[in-house]
């Protein structure tokens, strides 16, 4: 049955009274669903609940995996680690940059959230932990007025001995000292002390705006490699545990992103290099399709091949077939 | 004399849409399965949703962390979530079993859509508002997806105020927004009609 077009004098003529009616009250479904749906979620909320476990803090790793912050820390300095290396938004390198040929979206707005991991995340902390502690300045002068050079391989001759290095009282025990590590391991116990006061991230964040607490993206940044990844695992959260968007535990995620999230785990994609790029146009293609599949021939007529509307309507079409 | 626009705006309404097809007090006999009941669902849901969000937007993000009345207000949204995606993934499906979309519908059905990928970026940011470690993982675990789709720069999931500030106004607005066009669109159209009993008779597109 078709509406008419606009031009014709039956314009008025409402699709649905051309039909037997039925009384129905909108009204009063509403209220009962809205009823009926507040006792579900009441029952919901109330049987079980929902999870809350504590955001993971530099203070949380430099009690527990002290040595992970040690490395993160060393390898910020170097500029060596995976946000250093990244790419836009953050700086203009290209480690994390994913392009299919030259189609790179990207690098299209270049960088618009300058991270500069060093100063950044540990020297600017350290600068303002020297407002408390003087000490820590003429730490923080001895690598200022170094060359880069020099500055790389005190971290280098550092990391190298970390293997067989331990923390002890929040401090870092290296198995030698000498005046080849320069002032590295003052900094990586004024670093540590920071972090145990449970200051680090805002000093990070503070740096950067005018409300820290607001805009965490750096101190975020901070623990989003290792860190992270050792404290997901442990609460069962990795991707190939359950998928990224879900709660901790064993509730329900966001089941709706299923396709989304199962796109990871299957190739090409579960091994490709440039994986995100790929499942988001995927995804969008896919979506494209379904928003306008009103105008694609083919794909618009499966809900006539799989006949469930026979089920849905079956009540209509018997009373039509025994009015024949 | 120039145009009344107003005196438009209501012949137009009063023409499109009059009281007695926005209000119904009748429906089409057709309309007689447990699947239609799937819609009103999902805006029931939506109701606990914007009920529930907003007594945490009143007390603010911190507070469900420290009180267990708060705890219990963000069980009630996470569970009004779940049942508003449920709800609204079988409509979704139901709709494109009964090809909702004939006879001139289709902007219900994209509308529908639209407002579907609205609700997965509330979802979200409702995730990222969290500030627990679900927030601080998803956001960190994230943030590549989004930076190598070119989004990354200006929807930044490691900042909490602008993922709180879209969560907690711009994308419910934008959805209560679609919501109205698409109730109208409904009541305007009236109920999708029942497809011919045999396919095979069917010659007019989709």
């Amino acid at each position: 049955m078709k509406q008419s077009n606009s031009a014709t004098p039956d314009r008025q003529v409402y699709a649905n009274s051309r039909f037997e009616q039925i009384p129905y009250d909108l009204v009063k479904e509403m209220t009962w669903a809205i009823v009926g749906m507040g006792a579900l979620v009441l029952i919901l909320a109330g049987v079980f609940s929902t999870p809350d476990v504590p955001m993971l803090t530099a203070k949380q790793v430099a009690s527990q995996d002290p040595m992970v912050l040690v490395n993160t820390e060393l390898s910020d300095l170097a500029s060596t680690g995976e946000i250093a290396q990244y790419g836009p938004p953050y700086n203009h390198n290209n480690g994390s940059v994913q392009a299919i040929g030259g189609f790179a979206p990207q690098t299209w707005l270049g960088v618009t959230i300058p991270v500069n991991s060093a100063q950044d995340n540990v020297l600017n902390p350290l600068q303002r932990l020297a407002a408390i502690n003087p000490a820590v300045s003429s730490t923080l002068s001895q690598w200022r007025t170094a060359s880069g050079r020099t500055q790389q391989a005190w971290i280098q001759a550092v990391q190298q001995q970390l293997p067989k290095a331990t923390i002890h009282n929040g401090r870092l025990i290296l198995p030698q000292s000498g005046t080849n590590l320069g002032p590295v391991p003052a900094m990586v116990n004024d670093y540590l002390a920071l972090a145990n006061s449970g200051l680090l991230e805002s000093a990070i964040d503070a740096h950067n705006g005018p409300a820290p607490e607001l805009d965490r993206t750096r101190s975020l940044l901070l623990l989003q490699g290792k860190a992270d990844h050792i404290y997901a695992g442990k609460l069962n959260m990795k991707g190939e545990q359950w998928g990224i968007i879900k709660e901790t535990g064993n509730y329900p995620g966001a089941v709706w992103l299923w396709f989304y999230t199962l796109l990871y785990q299957i190739p090409p994609y579960s091994t490709a290099a440039n994986a995100d790029l790929l499942v988001v146009l995927t995804v969008l293609l896919v979506t494209a399709v379904l928003v306008f599949i009103p105008f694609i021939p083919g794909l618009r007529s499966i809900p006539r091949r799989l006949r469930v509307y026979r089920l849905i309507w079956r009540n209509y079409y018997r009373e039509q077939e025994g009015q024949r | 004399m120039s145009k009344n626009w107003t005196r438009s705006l209501r012949d137009r309404l009063q023409q499109e849409i009059p009281m007695e097809h926005l209000l119904p007090d009748t429906l089409p006999k057709y309309v007689d399965s447990y699947v239609y009941l799937f819609g009103v669902l999902t805006l029931a849901a939506f109701v606990w949703i914007i009920l529930s969000g907003t007594i945490l937007a009143i007390f603010g993000p911190d507070w469900w962390h420290v009180s267990p009345v708060g705890h219990f207000f963000n069980s009630l949204h996470f569970w009004s979530i779940q049942s508003f995606f449920f709800f609204m993934i079988l409509h979704l499906w139901a709709q494109f079993l009964m090809a909702a979309w004939r006879d001139g519908r289709h902007f219900t059905w994209i509308g529908g859509w639209l407002m579907f990928l609205v609700s997965i970026l509330a979802g979200l940011t409702g995730y990222l508002s969290q500030n627990n470690f679900d927030a601080q993982w998803i956001a960190v675990q994230g943030k590549d997806a989004m930076n190598a789709a070119g989004i990354g720069g200006f929807f930044n999931l490691l900042n909490f105020g602008q993922m709180y500030s879209l969560h907690i106004f711009v994308l419910p607005l934008i959805l209560i927004l679609l919501l109205g066009g698409h109730l109208l669109l409904i009541r305007k159209h009236g109920v999708v009609e029942p497809l011919p009993p045999d396919p095979k008779s069917e010659v007019r597109q989709g």
